[in-house]
């Protein structure tokens, strides 16, 4: 991971950002203009809190024309995430569901 | 593919299922049966056969976990590479017989310890905030 995870804490740190990039999560590439303006503070601003989250490798800038588009790296996060939590977790439902299927198999 | 080092740490799910092994192991190796309780797949039992586990693509996610067979002992052994953003493990599946069934053990091994040492106290600090974001990284259901 080449990303310092301080980075990461830090840019995920500030509530505006981590709306920014749940929204670019979840909604796919999108400019500063049309982020702006669902966010409710100034473009300067949005551009600025995506600048930090660029440092942090957790979105990337795509120049086209005159527009920016931005989009989410969720690659990036994964420092944080809990790996083995998340697979213990993952795998416990899975057995439950193998049983399911194994029960309505022929014998 | 990387080989697992003594610095990688394992996730061991162990169940006991009435029924014999040689069911189970159908259920582990039908492509169609894997859908039901897994993911949709391409698997095949053969060594060295790529496959993909695919689920809903989430955000930037294109929902494609990447798989390579490992080795293939019906009736008693499957194991395949696991890798999904950023992070590639193994799976290994064993099965031994008991007098009501089948015990069904499966290890994921391969995860960084040390970063699973450095991180979980910040994980559990941040869980709150990734609660939504975990979604999104991991495609929790």
């Amino acid at each position: 991971m080449p990303t310092a995870p301080d980075a990461l804490f830090k840019s995920l740190a500030d509530p505006t950002r981590r709306a920014l990039f749940e929204r670019l999560s979840r909604h796919g590439a999108q400019t500063v203009r049309r982020l702006t303006a669902d966010s409710g503070v100034s473009q300067p601003a949005v551009s600025k809190h995506l600048g930090v989250l660029r440092h942090a490798g957790l979105v990337r800038a795509k120049h086209s024309g005159r527009e920016t588009h931005y989009t989410a790296q969720p690659r990036a996060l994964a420092p944080l995430v809990d790996w083995m939590s998340y697979y213990s977790a993952f795998w416990q439902d899975k057995m439950d569901r193998l049983e399911e299927v194994l029960e309505r198999m022929e014998p | 593919m990387t080989t697992p080092e003594p610095s990688t740490r394992s996730v061991i799910v162990e169940k006991e299922f009435p029924h014999p092994p040689e069911k189970v192991w159908r259920a582990l190796t039908e492509s169609s049966l894997i859908e039901q309780w897994l993911l949709k797949n391409d698997f095949q039992p053969a060594k060295g056969h790529r496959f993909n586990l695919r689920r809903e693509p989430m955000g930037n996610w294109n929902g494609v976990i990447e798989c390579q067979v490992l080795a293939v002992e019906p009736g008693r052994t499957l194991s395949y590479t696991w890798g999904s953003l950023g992070l590639e493990t193994v799976v290994t599946w064993t099965l031994t017989p008991t007098d009501t069934g089948t015990h069904v053990r499966m290890e994921q091994s391969g995860f960084p310890a040390d970063r699973e040492a450095n991180y979980k106290g910040a994980t559990y600090g941040w869980r709150k905030f990734f609660g939504s974001l975990e979604v999104v990284v991991a495609g929790l259901e």
